[in-house]
């Protein structure tokens, strides 16, 4: 069961199309992320399932019944904002205490149901406190309690860590995740930054151009993309244009742009079609492997990161490729000659973007 | 040396305002002050006195204008209160950002035009040979010319349409600054349209609306031209009777002492109307 479904929901703001016969479910109880660049049509898509758009096609069902005749404030759907949107004229329990006053709660129980959910998000006894007196990641928790508090059928989350320091984003990100299994409520979050996606997510739908490109766990999107954009835009890769050779046993010869050439696992496009090819920095080790998958450089420079380090290996034909080196343990020194190669399954080949 | 150009700036700039609120403010209103405390025992002799003051209280008809002018300038800033919300929330918050401009001009207009003109134009409508009535007979609703001038409303009416400007610049300039998330939040949450009004932009526009209700207020009581003009002989104007006390009977004594009423008298009806309403100066007209 699906506790949020959209059935080819489409927007036409004139004539550019934002939103492009997107049909998705969520299943009750798990964390769904949209991902894509901004200006995707992510926002939108969200705004309509809010109520605050109208789609001009398709539909849009929360437990299994359609809600697009529903104004906004009849819908069980929370919205947790951009910049969250705190109500600046109230406490912290009168923002709490808002929606239940407008849902007709007994008084005497809204007290009640506000101190247990602070509880819940570890904030206990902070009613009376001004919104203003809160740091950054206590305002964030304060906008997912209002919304909790009203028990939604789905929660969504509009981007809700863009405007917080790397820092606090990072230990947000746990939290969220945390907090989502401890309410056990349908989690729709909305983002342009790839690794909350992945590191939060049950399921992700990557968006680009109005449309879904994929829909799959964090690891299929990484693993194994459908397309060359998703390849791009989930995770790093390295991404070198080419055109086919010819394709055998599923495996395409790509002559790239500056004259190497490599094997890829073909993703589309038959022989002479112009293709771009990704390798994953972590796929890529030190040292000579077979004909194909093995390209000459000299390392151009080494980036410290900790467990995220690279080596920059720059090809004759002038190409930087990124090598992991994961403990920044590698003994290579800059101006080196070295040889890297990669298992040619790991190397997909897309149909290059009409540019 | 950094410091001193600090100062000397700080001076400068300081020097216009102090200069205005000591010389044609603090001055004039001590003056005015120490005139209504002269008792005038004979010619060119005086005797400091609250002589004055007992002779305003012992005259119904001036205390009675004087709360007729409190009455009628409050009705007069409720009126423009329910006329300028709408409109200011239409040009903050509905109208297109490219239309904002020229909406907001379109109600600076009227101000080019001097208040005398423009209490003029009011006559030209509303006089017995006026438009208005012209246009009712040649319609046929009214069989006789109608004088429509020289009534309570009138003043009402145009003392309105004189002050209303000033409610809605400060409503717009508050409601400019509501990001529009919080009124989806209001609606997200489950509010209906009148429960995102009282809740969520009424009290975020509180400041705007107090300091707007307190200068229309203000100017309304201090108005002349337009009570005189529209309301005639029987407007009962307070500034009126300070006037006549000033000019036409040259009791500059009793003037000056109408005139301190009046600031006192408007002075504490804003107080009251600050309490009232729950409201300080501090955290309305001042914050941020």
């Amino acid at each position: 069961m699906y506790d949020l479904e959209s059935k080819s929901v489409t927007k036409r703001f004139g004539s550019f199309t934002a939103v492009d016969s997107v049909s998705f479910g969520v299943p009750s109880g798990s964390f769904f992320s949209i991902l894509g660049p901004s200006g995707c049509g992510k926002t939108t898509l969200m705004r309509m399932i809010a109520g605050f758009e109208n789609p001009s096609e398709g539909d849009i069902l929360i437990k299994d019944r359609s809600v697009l005749n529903d104004p906004p404030n009849k819908r069980n759907v929370k919205m947790v904002f951009q910049h969250l949107a705190l109500f600046p004229m109230m406490n912290v329990g009168e923002n709490i205490a808002y929606g239940l006053r407008c849902r007709g709660d007994a008084k005497s129980s809204i007290g009640d149901k506000v101190k247990a959910v602070l509880d819940r998000v570890g904030l206990p006894g902070v009613e009376e406190k001004q919104v203003s007196q809160l740091s950054g990641g206590q305002k964030q928790r304060i906008a997912i309690a209002r919304c909790m508090v009203l028990e939604p059928d789905v929660l969504l989350l509009d981007e809700p860590l863009g405007a917080l320091d790397l820092k606090l984003r990072e230990h947000m990100k746990i939290e969220l995740k945390q907090l989502q299994h401890q309410f056990e409520t349908t989690f729709l979050y909305i983002t342009h930054d790839q690794s909350e996606a992945l590191v939060m997510s049950d399921n992700v739908a990557v968006m680009n151009a109005g449309r879904f490109e994929q829909i799959g766990s964090p690891k299929e999107l990484y693993d194994r993309p459908v397309s060359g954009f998703v390849a791009g835009f989930v995770g790093d890769s390295n991404r070198w244009a080419g055109r086919v050779d010819r394709v055998s046993d599923g495996m395409a010869r790509v002559q790239l742009e500056g004259g190497d050439t490599v094997v890829a696992s073909a993703e589309g496009g038959g022989d002479g079609a112009s293709v771009e090819v990704f390798v994953r920095p972590e796929v890529i080790k030190i040292g000579a492997g077979p004909e194909g998958s093995t390209l000459s450089g000299k390392v151009d420079s080494l980036l410290f990161n900790g467990a995220n380090s690279r080596v920059l290996v720059k090809t004759p034909s002038g190409k930087l490729i990124e090598v992991a080196d994961p403990s920044g343990a590698s003994t290579l020194a800059e101006g080196d000659e070295v040889q890297i190669h990669w298992d040619p399954k790991r190397a997909l080949a897309f149909p290059g973007e009409a540019a | 040396m950094r410091s001193d150009t600090g100062k000397l700036s700080l001076i400068l700039l300081m020097t216009p305002f102090a200069l205005w609120i000591v010389l044609l403010i603090i001055l004039p209103q001590a003056g005015i002050g120490y005139v209504s405390l002269q008792e005038k025992v004979g010619p060119r002799q005086y005797e400091f006195g609250f002589k004055n003051y007992m002779d305003f209280l012992g005259e119904p008809i001036y205390w009675n204008t004087l709360l007729r002018t409190a009455w009628m300038s409050i009705l007069v800033t409720i009126l423009a209160l329910m006329i300028g919300f709408p409109v200011a929330y239409y040009i903050a918050k509905i109208a297109k950002k490219q239309a904002r401009a020229g909406l907001f001009l379109l109600c600076l207009i009227p101000l080019w035009v001097s208040d005398l003109v423009r209490a003029f134009g009011w006559i030209v409508l509303l006089r017995e040979t006026g438009i208005i009535s012209g246009a009712l007979q040649w319609l046929g609703i009214i069989g006789e010319p109608v004088e429509m001038l020289y009534n309570d409303m009138t003043v009402i009416i145009g003392l309105v349409y004189t002050v209303v400007l000033f409610m809605i610049v400060p409503l717009v300039s508050t409601l400019d600054g509501m990001d529009d998330a919080l009124l989806e939040a209001g609606y997200n949450l489950g509010g209906s349209r009148f429960t995102v009004f009282r809740r969520i932009i009424v009290p975020y526009a509180m400041p705007g609306i107090v300091s707007g209700c307190i200068i229309t207020f203000m100017l309304t009581a201090g108005s002349y031209l337009t009570p005189i003009l529209l309301g005639g002989k029987n407007s009962s104007w307070f500034t009126e009777q300070i006037y006549n006390q000033f000019i036409t009977r040259y009791n500059w004594e009793a003037g000056a002492t109408f005139g301190v009423l009046l600031l006192l008298f408007t002075s504490f009806v804003v107080w009251a109307g600050l309490r009232l309403t729950g409201q300080s100066l501090a955290t309305t007209v001042a914050k941020e």
